[in-house]
């Protein structure tokens, strides 16, 4: 039986009728179309998935829809204000952080709950919190260095 | 050095700022009124006769509205290479691997395709198994293709000068063997295929894919629908690597689907079914036997090799011949002997992965020139230096290199990453567990003949200025599947046409829009690169001709710079031709004021004067090889070399190694794109690292894979990557355009060589079998020691 989940994306209000067995991933996708948050696995090993529920990262695969009831989550869809992207958005396009795109918004996701509680994260610092994040074909070099220079704001 | 406005710069892609927004569209995101769901029936089984499919009660379950198999989908033969079409869409007489297609659904869902599926009942008669390819081509094997007679998919025999004069030459002879496992690309897009007919008949297939041209033929061929109603369009693609290159079963049974319902289907693999699918790396056992003069020089190369590539050919047969020719270079070797085997096996089918069919020999030969050196007292990088190949030099095996940076490449990594310094004094390893090793690679810029026998230009490019004029569109069958080749389209052409980069729009990955081979055999630079620039420097002739008609100048007397027509001889009065433009734009606010004429305005007036304007750009390779049989693969317009140097810490207590820092050096001819290029580099650097640590395909006694996922079946984190050094080095390629040629497999080719000799030279030990596992590691870490006690 579906049941009514009150959920806050992106700061808008959504009351929607989930069965209690679909994912977070899946009402965002299927139910909203914000289609920029991503499946790579469906099993909480890629982290393409990632989006901030409460402002944590989660792996919105292994997160029902119905435990994001009365939770405020962002997607990669609310990180630009008003058509400017973010930093960390910014600095991923300069810096090449981007080729096939399919894991940025998760990793857009990771690093930007990084940077909110980071004031001057160091590479390591970085490194590991992307680490559930799979990347593919940048070797994660210039993801990095986005990110660096995004806390840094030397854009 | 580079005297252009936007090429040689670092251009942030045209595509990044939707791919970072969410806007991006990959197959999966895509959606169509009434949109069914698909689902495949895999075979459980890795050899088995089917005797009978009873789709009957998956038919009647509520919300499915087909079922298909090969009753419907008939079985005409297709697969990669003509001479070994071995696939039909779905098993007919036997299933060859776990995974297998049988049968597909189309449902109202997807929880109702899946639970379709699971009511077709196959009966089997299970069949003894091939599993282990270095036994699959002997006497008494079950056979998996009456094809291939003794599981004997593709065989290649070459003998390239004299290998007996090489031996007498020789003061030094090796044997040295390396084996690997099946790999798996790890893309992070699984398949999605999305597809919709129209009334008329037209057939419209969304896939995420490397090469719309070749799946719009095999999906025409396979069908049986004429190939000018089948249309194949790639929208944003999730990294491919190899796999997608070939059409899969999926393409062909979400098609059918389509068309047997008259509805959109979209059928999208879960992650499981990527590992099953495959078409990935093969697994590859090298015996190589190579021989060196006194001071260093190759004498001759022997090279065996059988590939296991699973249950059908695919790409395979270029593959078991990349594994042979890409030896040819980049050292100067006379005389190369080669017999390659390719065998099937009841396992998912191999196909072509990033450095295809020559990254294990590569491994092989780069460890054992390393062996030679240490015999010879040599540095590895001096014995190197000593054998490169220049510019202008032919291989054995008749690949004609016409640049080659391979010693700045290797020159500029050993000084680069202190190689001397960081070496221990002559060459005599501390193996105190830390270690530095060097490799080189040699690869292909484009495939010098298609996959189909024709003389079909690769590529074509057609450049449409807006009739409104401002802006230009660039169609281009092209597949950007993340390595950028729309911002090196966008790039080329505001640079010829002097505009900037907003002014360009590229349609690409769409086979309605123009031929082009696709994305593979890291062509797309150099073919396309081509076709492009001619298609702008058309555009170009067409409107400084309407313009230099209308002031009655000469059209050479004029040039288009910085989006303006400027004038090479002297000031010139555009305003009596400006005057139409003005008029027309009345109530406008951003009318041109300057004293030259716009590329807006310019390109009006070529649309006033002439019509549409449209510019044509073609590519062909020259024929390229020698005579002799599978003389043509491994030909390339220009070659690729690169090196690199790892550096590693081995844990001698647990074998656990960390690889330090990469540096290497690759040799692109000319970089369009200098993030771009780094970024290959880059990612070839990880996947490779993957490969040389990691990364195994781990199967039962069954067939079946048991990692089918991607935390089983390691890829590198951002904790296990180094810090990467990507050295980039121009050599100025003649047939290359503004001079450029390949990165996005060339750099592969020296990672897995250069960590395993890291690893020797921090442990003293070589492992023969990849990925270089801590156990292995470990493994052998004792029995050295076992031994050394033993002789003590």
């Amino acid at each position: 039986m579906k049941k009514i989940v009150s959920v806050t994306v992106n700061g808008v209000l959504h009351e929607l009728a989930v069965e209690p067995r679909r994912t977070l991933l899946e009402l965002l996708r299927e139910n909203l179309g914000l289609t920029g948050t991503k499946k790579g696995c469906g099993i909480g090993d890629c982290g393409t998935c990632t989006v901030l529920l409460d402002g944590v990262a989660t792996f919105s695969c292994l997160t029902l829809a119905i435990q994001a009831d009365g939770c405020s989550v962002e997607t990669v869809e609310g990180l630009a204000r008003d058509g400017k992207l973010s930093r960390l958005q910014q600095a991923f396009v300069d810096h090449g952080a981007i080729q096939c795109g399919f894991c940025s918004p998760g990793m857009l996701m990771t690093a930007t709950e990084l940077l909110r509680r980071s004031n001057n994260p160091n590479e390591q610092d970085i490194r590991r919190a992307i680490s559930g994040n799979l990347c593919r074909c940048t070797g994660y070099q210039k993801i990095v260095e986005a990110i660096k220079a995004a806390s840094e704001d030397t854009l | 050095m580079s005297n252009h406005r936007i090429l040689n710069t670092r251009t942030p892609r045209v595509d990044a700022a939707d791919k970072a927004t969410g806007k991006a569209l990959y197959t999966d995101d895509l959606k169509r009124p009434c949109l069914l769901t698909g689902a495949i029936l895999h075979s459980p089984l890795a050899h088995a006769r089917i005797l009978n499919i009873d789709t009957s009660r998956a038919e009647k379950l509520s919300g499915v509205r087909a079922v298909v198999t090969h009753r419907e989908a008939g079985t005409t033969p297709y697969g990669v290479s003509p001479a070994r079409y071995d696939e039909t869409v779905f098993c007919h007489d036997k299933v060859r691997y776990v995974g297998d297609e049988i049968a597909a659904v189309a449902a109202i869902d997807l929880d109702t395709a899946l639970e379709a599926t699971s009511l077709i009942k196959v009966d089997f008669e299970e069949l003894p198994t091939v599993l282990d390819g270095r036994t699959a081509m002997d006497e008494g094997q079950p056979q998996l293709h009456e094809m291939y007679k003794n599981n004997i998919c593709a065989q290649v025999h070459w003998h390239f000068g004299d290998i007996e004069k090489g031996r007498h030459e020789s003061h030094l002879i090796r044997t040295d063997r390396l084996s690997s496992k099946m790999q798996d690309a790890a893309f992070l897009e699984p398949q999605s295929i999305l597809a919709e007919t129209s009334s008329s008949g037209n057939l419209t297939m969304w896939s995420s894919t490397q090469a719309p041209h070749y799946i719009q033929r095999t999906l025409a061929m396979a069908l049986n629908i004429p190939l000018h109603k089948v249309r194949v369009i790639k929208p944003a693609v999730g990294g491919g690597f190899g796999p997608k290159a070939s059409c899969s079963s999926a393409e062909l049974a979400t098609c059918l689907l389509a068309i047997k319902t008259g509805q959109p289907v979209k059928l999208t693999f879960d992650r499981e079914q990527v590992f099953l699918h495959s078409r990935a790396r093969h697994q590859f056992f090298h015996t190589m036997t190579t021989g060196v003069k006194k001071d260093g020089s190759l004498a001759f190369l022997e090279h065996e090799c059988v590939l296991d590539g699973g249950a059908y050919a695919s790409f395979g047969i270029a593959t078991i011949y990349y594994s042979g020719s890409l030896l040819g270079g980049p050292y100067r070797l006379k005389n190369m002997k080669y017999d390659g085997h390719r065998v099937v096996t009841n396992k998912p089918a191999c196909g072509a992965q990033r450095g295809h069919g020559a990254v294990i020999a590569r491994a092989l030969f780069e460890v054992q020139l390393d062996r030679i050196a240490e015999e010879l007292g040599m540095d590895p990088i001096e014995l190197r230096l000593k054998n490169v190949m220049e510019a202008g030099e032919t291989t054995c095996n008749e690949l004609f290199v016409s640049s080659f940076g391979m010693r700045e490449a290797l020159e500029a990594v050993r000084d680069s990453a202190a190689w001397k310094k960081k070496r221990s004094s002559g060459g005599k390893t501390r193996r105190d567990g830390k270690g530095i090793g060097a490799a080189c690679g040699f690869f292909v810029s484009g495939a010098g003949y298609p996959i189909y026998r024709s003389r079909t230009y690769h590529c074509t490019v057609v450049t449409k200025v807006d009739e409104v004029g401002g802006g230009v569109t660039v169609s281009s069958g092209a597949a950007d599947i993340g390595q950028g080749s729309d911002t090196v389209l966008a790039m080329i052409t505001a640079e010829e046409l002097g505009l900037s980069l907003d002014e360009v729009r590229v349609l690409s990955g769409d086979s309605s829009l123009s031929v082009d081979l696709g994305a593979y055999s890291s062509r797309t630079t150099l073919m396309t690169g081509h076709a492009c620039r001619e298609a702008a420097l058309d555009v170009k002739k067409q409107i400084l001709e309407a313009v230099a008609g209308m002031l009655e100048i000469p059209s050479e007397t004029l040039d288009l710079r910085d989006g303006q027509v400027v004038s090479l001889a002297g000031e010139l009065d555009f305003s009596k031709i400006r005057k139409e433009y003005l008029q027309e734009h009345k109530g406008f606010s951003d009318l041109p004021d300057a004293p030259q004429l716009t590329f807006a305005e310019a390109s009006r007036i070529a649309f006033l004067e002439l019509g549409t304007i449209i510019g044509t750009g073609k590519y062909r390779p020259p024929p390229l090889g020698g005579s002799f049989k599978g003389a043509k693969v491994g030909t390339s317009p220009a070659f690729g070399c690169s090196a690199q140097i790892a550096e590693v810490t081995v844990d001698l207590k647990t074998g656990e190694i960390t690889v330090g820092h990469i540096t290497g050096a690759h040799d692109c001819g000319y970089a369009i794109n200098v993030t771009q290029v780094e970024g290959q580099m880059q990612g070839s650097m990880m996947m490779g690292m993957g490969e040389a640590l990691m990364e195994q395909i781990i199967y039962d006694n069954k067939g079946r894979i048991v990692n089918a996922n991607l935390a089983e079946y390691k890829i590198p984190t951002a904790l296990d990557m180094p810090h990467l050094d990507a050295i980039i080095i121009e050599s100025n390629e003649p047939s290359g355009p503004y001079g450029a040629k390949e990165v996005g497999e060339g750099a592969i080719m020296p990672v897995i060589p250069s960590i395993l000799n890291a690893i020797y030279d921090a442990t003293g030990v070589r492992i023969d079998e990849l990925p270089v596992t801590p156990e292995r590691l470990i493994a052998a870490l004792r029995s050295k020691n076992d031994k050394r006690e033993a002789d003590a």
